[in-house]
């Protein structure tokens, strides 16, 4: 009975000492993924070559890539090498609600990173340099913004994209007449079938959709930047002990030269599904994030004032 | 809850968030209307075919019904969006997608009509079907054509049971219009959408858009209420309330 | 640029479909076993005697009934979240997944309609079954649980499955939030190849033939189970 009791005692003050401790090594996400056995990724269906579906419909890209590194370090953190790692698709408009809401950890797609974005979400390093621009048909004669006075013009709902174009819209007063869609395969998809005459996005998903396209020499991507966009990871808000992890991670994929390797896998390289080459060399933009990982964003309506 | 957001000058077109508001449910109520328009007229016609004793007759209206009855509305909308300019000659599909002015806005109200038609088709069929057998039959015998029975006692009855029937399909079609968001009609549900996207007003735009819907019910269940007291028939069944 | 009806595409898309269609029929038949149950429940409350039961659930009721349900796949899927997030009063708690919101928002949403299927048909049964069985002694929930319910639930079978097709039907709305359920596998298949001719026409099809003949089995059920009078 008595060393029942000791043993008891025992164990209480044991707990009482560990508790605190975990409590302090493990806090939001991390916490959360430990409990749930768990870490959800949510991916793109059709931001090329970041985040979309091959031809198995499983999500590929530079940004999985980059997110799998950061799934491999929070196995060994966790001491979790069996952790298992959920998909979950995510559209322009769903992923920030998805996000907060805990139904993804990470979105790791084709985000800019703003600042009026930063007050629901926080970003990981920029990973990609890009800015709006158009896609069009050759063979409707758009050479130019203006040329969109009056036109039908496609947007993805809830891009920076979006934005940008409507504040550039209403400033020179185009009365453009504006379309949404949900996602930007079936914008594309709008100008190929002529339903609209362009489709303003980054200029290096319209690359990738041009070539993604049966006839890829139909279109052409113009325009001069109408915004900025740096490209991030998203991560929950006020959860600094994942950001460092998530930081780390891309930081030291930045040190170490290994993006190198990535960005020419995906960027100069064939890619699946249809095995075609972006040629896309790393532009001066990124360089200099790759030099200084930072994670600040940019204004919501591109280059226009808003 | 804080509301004043409406008041602020929306991020693009000019107005304010509370005019986006407005302009979504002026595009509920006019593909709604214009829906139904078409609905009750073909549904009329086809709910009446259906219960002729003439086969070539019947035949086409059954398979109408059954079509567009056992597809579901977002894939009508697709079809009649995406797939029906593809399959058109060539010009006349260029035309529905460049020429004609809303696509988006046409698409959805013949969808969202001849998809509700086949619903309001099986209503009138079913009210004229309940008008027991023996009021044609002394019809008939008091000399009437199969026509001028239609004309005096099967339509004026049919229609008076299945007011409450047609209503619940009326009010049907305002929550119905909503599916035509995913083909980019921007109505209430898709500015309740956008706006929330662009002021992070997630709950108060949201409960706004339920009250805007529950409103419309209110409001044309009071109308056709009227309409049933005016047109009821003393001593009938189905009048009593 | 549609050169040709291509069966190709279809057939290289099947199993990702039927991966599809097994995420639409599971969200069709526990939205319909869960829309039932609690549909059951509002109908008792909308049929009782106290106005702390019937008020809320008629509002319950006439509420959901005014609403389009892709208003409330909104709600739910943007708001459920953050309601299990005050419930549980955890920051990071466990989102509940895309496929979960959906269930709860097509189960609460079908349960107003099922609780007015069901409130007719609990009314349908003739008074003198209620009062023979308290005359026989039995208490409320006995009266409801052996007499009352299974008359009822008799009579409705074939509404309640008409209903489950419709719901089955509905339950191609979740493409608005960018889930992949059948339809949402086939506009995805759709846009990537830029085959919509193709993938929406089999979409329709495959739904067209599906409904008919769940419509039609339901038929014949109805005439065979209806009791005689």
């Amino acid at each position: 009975m008595f060393r029942f009791t000791h043993l008891v005692a025992a164990i209480a003050a044991a707990s009482l000492l560990t508790a605190p401790v975990q409590a302090q090594e493990l806090t939001g996400t991390l916490k959360k993924i430990k409990d749930t056995g768990v870490i959800k990724v949510g991916h793109r269906d059709a931001s090329v070559p970041f985040s979309y579906l091959d031809d198995q419909q499983k999500p590929i890209g530079y940004g999985m890539d980059i997110c799998a590194k950061i799934v491999d370090r929070v196995k060994a953190e966790l001491k979790m090498p069996n952790l298992k790692v959920e998909f979950v698709p995510v559209t322009s408009q769903t992923r920030i609600p998805i996000l907060a809401g805990g139904n993804i950890d990470m979105e790791c797609g084709s985000t800019t990173n703003s600042v009026e974005r930063q007050k629901q979400v926080a970003f990981a390093p920029t990973y990609f340099v890009t800015g709006t621009k158009i896609i069009v048909k050759k063979s409707s004669g758009i050479k130019g913004y203006d040329d969109l006075k009056g036109r039908t013009v496609v947007f993805t709902q809830g891009t920076t994209n979006e934005r940008a174009m409507k504040a550039y819209n209403d400033e020179k007063k185009l009365g453009i007449n504006f379309i949404p869609s949900k996602d930007h395969a079936e914008s594309f998809l709008a100008v190929d079938t002529g339903r609209a005459v362009a489709f303003p996005m980054d200029d290096i998903l319209l690359y990738g959709l041009k070539a993604g396209a049966k006839n890829p020499n139909d279109f052409e991507v113009i325009g001069e930047f109408l915004s900025d966009d740096p490209y991030a990871i998203m991560l929950r808000k006020d959860d600094p002990a994942f950001k460092k992890l998530v930081d780390d991670t891309v930081a030291g994929l930045y040190k170490s030269g290994e993006i190198n390797k990535l960005y020419t896998k995906w960027f100069e390289s064939k890619i699946p599904p249809k095995g075609i080459n972006l040629s896309f060399p790393m532009s001066d933009g990124l360089k200099t994030a790759i030099k200084n990982p930072n994670d600040t964003g940019v204004g919501a309506c591109g280059r226009m004032k808003c | 809850m804080d509301f004043s957001f409406l008041s602020q000058p929306a991020f693009s077109g000019g107005g304010t968030y509370l005019d986006w508001v407005i302009s979504g449910i002026k595009w509920t109520l006019l593909v709604s209307i214009l829906a139904w328009i078409i609905a009750f007229t073909i549904g009329s016609v086809l709910g009446v075919l259906r219960t002729t004793r003439v086969a070539w007759l019947r035949t086409p209206a059954t398979a109408y019904v059954e079509l567009f009855r056992n597809v579901p509305l977002l894939v009508q909308m697709f079809i009649w969006y995406f797939v029906v300019p593809e399959i058109l000659p060539k010009a006349l599909g260029t035309w529905m997608k460049q020429g004609m002015p809303m696509p988006e806005f046409w698409s959805a109200v013949l969808a969202l009509g001849f998809y509700t038609a086949s619903r309001v088709a099986e209503q009138v069929r079913s009210g004229i079907q309940s008008i027991p057998a023996g009021q044609t039959q002394a019809a008939l015998a008091t000399g009437l054509t199969m026509p001028q029975v239609y004309r005096h006692l099967l339509l004026p009855m049919g229609y008076r049971i299945v007011i409450p029937p047609l209503t619940s399909e009326f009010l049907t079609i305002f929550k119905n219009s909503s599916v035509a968001l995913t083909i980019g009609v921007l109505e209430m549900t898709a500015q309740a959408r956008t706006i929330s996207e662009y002021t992070f007003r997630t709950f108060e735009i949201f409960s706004l858009a339920t009250v805007v819907y529950v409103l419309i019910t209110l409001a044309v269940t009071v109308l056709m209420e009227f309409v049933e007291r005016h047109v009821r028939v003393p001593g009938y069944i189905g009048t009593g309330k | 640029m549609f050169t040709g009806f291509d069966v190709d595409v279809i057939q290289r898309a099947l199993p990702y479909l039927w991966q599809g269609m097994l995420f639409s029929l599971g969200l069709t038949l526990l939205a319909m076993v869960g829309g039932i149950i609690l549909g059951t429940v509002l109908a008792l409350m909308r049929l009782s005697s106290y106005k702390v039961l019937t008020l809320p659930a008629g509002g319950y009721v006439n509420l959901l009934r005014s609403t389009p349900l892709i208003l409330v796949i909104f709600w739910f899927y943007f708001l459920v979240p953050i309601a299990v997030k005050q419930i549980t009063g955890n920051p990071y708690a466990s989102g509940i997944g895309p496929f979960y919101s959906a269930l709860i928002a097509f189960t609460l949403f079908e349960a107003a309609y099922y609780c007015e299927i069901i409130r007719a048909g609990i009314q349908s049964v003739p008074s003198g079954q209620v009062n023979a069985a308290y005359a026989l002694g039995l208490n409320y929930w006995q009266a409801m649980i052996r007499v009352v319910l299974p008359q009822a639930f008799r009579n409705m079978v074939p509404i309640l499955l008409t209903q489950g097709i419709i719901l089955f039907q509905d339950t191609s709305l979740v493409y608005v939030v960018g889930l992949t359920d059948f339809m949402g596998a086939a506009s995805k298949v759709a846009q990537r190849d830029g085959r919509l001719v193709e993938m929406y026409l089999f979409a329709a099809l495959v739904y067209f033939i599906f409904c008919y003949f769940a419509s039609y089995f339901v038929k014949h059920l109805h005439t065979r189970i209806t009791p005689p009078r």
